[in-house]
């Protein structure tokens, strides 16, 4: 602006005086709103990330700083992280937590890309119904199918295993696995698919062929949030198992803490919450527009 | 021309029953997540409410008699189950409002930087990635009494609440099941509310500001009633979520100081105090106030089913 100012004016007197006025009028607009912007997004950047460094700082510490709220651990250590990883029950629940998430996403993803393929492409009845009816499930509150399975899983043997819980995590991740695959081959363009099917490919030959590589990112997308999910889940891990034969972090490291709240090992749950947390905090680094395009896709052409 | 006819009506047979095929192929594609979700939701549930219509002996396990709706009415008339409830509701309302103000703040905010969209929605995606469980630690890690941050802080800063055990009682135990609420789904609500803020037009915002509307003004008559559709999902989405609540009052405090919320108070029946009666009632109550607010969920969403079922 005042570069155009002294350009136009014939004088230097005249072009300073034309910028004087320009400094008047114009300085409280330039800057002030990128400054409010700025301090927002300082404001933001800290109240997501300041809660998890402190848990990596209490992590870092151990013996009397644990005992001090210093923003920088004085004496860093690793001794916290040496010692869960000593602890069985703590390798035991990861090596569990890592099955069973495994496991749960291949399947969810395998049998959600039939189910939305099919809902997406094939004319077959009542449509609308079965979506409706796999979406609801999503919203059920995981308490009222806790008991009934633990009774079930009892009785035919299932209780503190893994599939016993692979299985209620997949019927939990199904809905959102067809709801955004669905949506995915939605918008795969339709002439692909005839061109393999004029070619003589049957329907499943050219959804495994010609759909899912182009729906790659969608897999990916929905994959993530299964596993995301799946490795959080807390409820159906504290009820179905009982050992560290079938028992996962979230589930380990609540047990870990004890009831008493008088005698938390501090350092070493902090320790172990980090290392838990490290592997999904790298997938939203990695798969950032993925994760956010799948967590959107309910919600904007809602 | 005739040819023509002849090969439509060849085609006309191979297309009836490849339609057949196409239907036989539809419905065995979408068999087995039926079959999962019938065996894993719709039989438990159905389990559920069965199981909540009999009282079980504690001492003697496989005795039970029919009680009908008895551990309905003990529940119902039970003070507990009304302070849950409260507890659950209070817990939904106010943590859910706060998650929209701050979330909606911090989407304008993320719309309004042109630089850095990208980094701060990673960083925004890091409270949601975060394990709810250890969400609970962090902010347990926090207010620990004497030692954690934010009592030693409110402790230099000659702030109130610096001497108070915040877990240990109720109200500020609340308190605290709501900051580390908020803290983790705020800026899910901002990344919903974002994508919403990102699909209006900037011409309704140019043309707004042509007819001299001020920064409120252009927020207030364009981007909240474009944004409603956005906002209402995403307090569905939440309401949802809350009103579930678990992890956090099992690890906070597991309960105490007025923060059991339905879905603890049923695990602890079940598995503490061995009442399945009682306590499947009380997870087929929680059951029956979640569906229906999911109800209007899918009455929202109802029209984006039918896009993606429909025929193109």
């Amino acid at each position: 602006m005042t570069g155009e100012a002294v350009e136009r004016a014939p004088g230097a007197a005249r072009a300073e005086r034309e910028e004087v006025r320009v400094k008047v009028r114009r300085p409280r607009r330039r800057w002030v709103r990128p400054l409010l912007l700025w301090i927002a997004v300082a404001l933001i950047i800290v109240f997501c990330l300041f809660p998890f460094y402190w848990l990596v700082n209490v992590s870092l510490k151990s013996g009397a700083d644990l005992a001090k709220a210093d923003l920088l651990p004085p004496s860093p250590t690793l001794d916290n992280y040496e010692s869960i990883f000593k602890n069985s029950d703590f390798t035991s629940a990861l090596r569990n937590s890592a099955i069973v998430t495994g496991v749960t996403t291949a399947l969810a993803l395998t049998i959600g890309s039939f189910a939305a393929y099919a809902l997406a492409r094939l004319r077959f009845p009542l449509k609308f119904l079965i979506l409706g009816i796999i979406l609801s499930i999503s919203t059920f509150p995981p308490i009222a199918i806790a008991a009934p399975i633990f009774k079930l899983w009892t009785d035919i043997g299932l209780y503190d295993t893994r599939i016993g819980l692979i299985i209620p995590y997949l019927s939990f991740a199904l809905p959102l696995c067809v709801f955004i695959l669905t949506s995915f081959f939605k918008e795969i363009p339709k002439e692909l698919e005839e061109a393999a099917l004029i070619d003589g490919a049957t329907h499943f030959q050219a959804f495994r062929k010609v759909v899912l590589p182009l729906a790659a990112p969608g897999l990916v997308t929905a994959g993530l949030l299964t596993a995301i999910f799946v490795w959080n889940e807390f409820l159906l891990a504290v009820t179905l198992t009982s050992s560290s034969s079938a028992r996962t972090v979230p589930a380990a490291i609540a047990f870990f803490t004890g009831s008493q709240q008088f005698e938390i090992p501090l350092g070493t749950i902090s320790a172990a919450s980090v290392v838990i947390t490290v592997p999904i905090v790298a997938a939203v680094v990695i798969f950032q527009k993925r994760i956010v395009a799948g967590l959107t896709a309910g919600a904007v052409k809602g | 021309m005739e040819s023509a006819t002849a090969t439509g009506g060849l085609l006309g047979r191979g297309a009836r029953s490849h339609r057949q095929y196409e239907r036989r192929l539809g419905v065995s594609m979408v068999a087995p997540s039926l079959i999962v979700i019938a065996l894993v939701a719709a039989y438990p549930i159905g389990y559920a409410i069965w199981l909540s219509l009999n009282e079980y002996s504690v001492r003697t396990p496989g005795l039970s008699r029919w009680v009908g709706l008895g551990n309905y009415i003990d529940a119902v008339t039970s003070s507990g189950f009304w302070s849950d409830t409260f507890t659950t509701v209070a817990f939904t309302a106010i943590s859910v409002s706060l998650e929209l103000v701050i979330g909606l703040g911090m989407a304008l905010a993320m719309h309004a930087a042109f630089k850095g969209r990208g980094l701060l929605r990673t960083v925004v995606l890091v409270p949601w990635a975060i394990l709810t469980v250890v969400t609970a630690i962090t902010w347990r890690t926090i207010f620990e009494p004497n030692l954690g941050l934010a009592p030693v802080m409110l402790d230099k800063l000659g702030l109130p609440g610096g001497d108070v055990v915040w877990l240990g009682e109720s109200g500020y135990a609340f308190a605290v099941m709501v900051f580390a609420d908020v803290w983790k789904t705020a800026p899910f609500m901002a990344l919903l509310l974002l994508a919403g803020l990102q699909v209006i037009p900037d011409d309704l915002y140019d043309a707004a500001k042509v007819d001299g509307a001020s920064t409120w003004q252009r927020f207030q008559r364009v981007t909240l009633p474009l944004l409603r559709p956005a906002i209402l999902v995403a307090l569905i989405f939440r309401t949802l979520d809350a009103l579930r609540i678990f992890d956090l009052p099992f690890i906070l405090t597991n309960g105490a100081n007025g923060t059991t919320t339905l879905s603890l108070a049923s695990y602890q029946q079940l598995t503490q105090d061995r009442l399945i009666g009682e306590g499947s009632a009380l997870a087929v109550l929680t059951f029956i106030i979640v569906m229906s607010v999911s109800f209007l969920y899918i009455r929202f969403v109802g029209g984006n089913i039918r896009a993606l079922t429909e025929e193109t």
